[in-house]
């Protein structure tokens, strides 16, 4: 059957054999469009399908009030779908890796970034940027946002970052946010625009 | 605490993207079916899409999602 966006809304917020038959149908679509999506990734074999569809669903169902009609109410609601499968990949492959660890372990080599053959202007300039850098993730940044800043930078996805910290990725995301503004605005108070520090490392 | 070569060239990337407003993860995902429309439609992104754009640019997980998004409409829509 096909439906437009209000009769998705309508059959899905209502009950009956209207809202089975239109659960079904999403249903059948969101698992043609995931098999396709995580066809080549490790980990989204079909009982994962099957699982991250009921999570879909229900998490689709939940958030009908927020579709704004802006789109396909297909398109919107494999958006929500990929998101919830997605986020459960990175949780499964993250889960044993503790945030502490990541964080607090021996540091990386460090290796004085990029142009292997700098001359010393550039090479002091870029020795500055590095140590006003440093001094305002030390100085500036709250423990909360040094830890969450450094665990994305080693790779660890912000779903994972939140749950270990007792967040929700969206205050995970306000967090790293600030801490990119710090940094920006720390630098630029040493004297150093975007432009320059892109000049710096790219040149 | 000291950040590698490829960190340092991350936060550098990422410091260079950042603006005072940017949309977050849950916004991004309110927009992000209309923008992919658009993408796959080969249409323009308007300016009220803009920062669906910016948001990919600087949130891994959201771009990761994103992508597979497009893999999925393909699908259902091929």
């Amino acid at each position: 059957m096909v439906r437009d966006n209000q009769t998705w809304l309508a059959h899905l917020g209502g009950t009956g054999p209207d809202q089975q038959a239109a659960l079904s149908d999403l249903r059948e679509v969101l698992l043609r469009g995931l098999r396709r999506a995580l066809s080549h990734r490790a980990g989204g074999g079909e009982e994962f399908l099957e699982d991250v569809i009921q999570d879909s669903l229900v998490r689709i169902l939940e958030r009908l009030p927020q579709f704004e009609g802006r789109s396909r109410f297909l398109t919107w609601s494999m958006s929500v779908a990929t998101r919830v499968a997605m986020s459960e990949l990175r949780r499964r492959r993250w889960k044993d890796v503790s945030l502490e660890t990541l964080v607090d372990g021996p540091d990386p080599a460090t290796e004085r970034a990029v142009n292997h053959h700098p001359g010393p202007d550039m090479q002091w300039e870029r020795q500055a940027i590095l140590d006003t850098m440093h001094a305002v993730i030390r100085n500036d940044l709250t423990p909360k946002q040094r830890t969450a800043l450094l665990a994305e930078l080693r790779g660890m996805p912000q779903d994972e970052i939140a749950r270990q910290l007792g967040s929700s990725r969206n205050a995970l995301y306000k967090l790293t946010h600030d801490a990119r503004k710090g940094l920006k605005r720390g630098l630029e108070e040493a004297g150093f625009t975007a432009e320059d520090i892109r000049a710096v490392f790219t040149g | 605490m000291s950040l590698s070569k490829e960190e340092i060239d991350t936060l550098i990337r990422l410091i260079g993207l950042t603006r005072d407003d940017e949309i977050d993860c849950e916004r991004c995902l309110t927009l992000v079916a209309e923008f992919a429309e658009q993408v796959l439609a080969g249409r323009s992104i308007p300016a009220g899409l803009e920062a669906v754009a910016h948001h990919l640019s600087v949130c891994e997980e959201c771009c990761e999602e994103y992508e597979a998004l497009l893999e999925a409409l393909k699908a259902i829509d091929g």
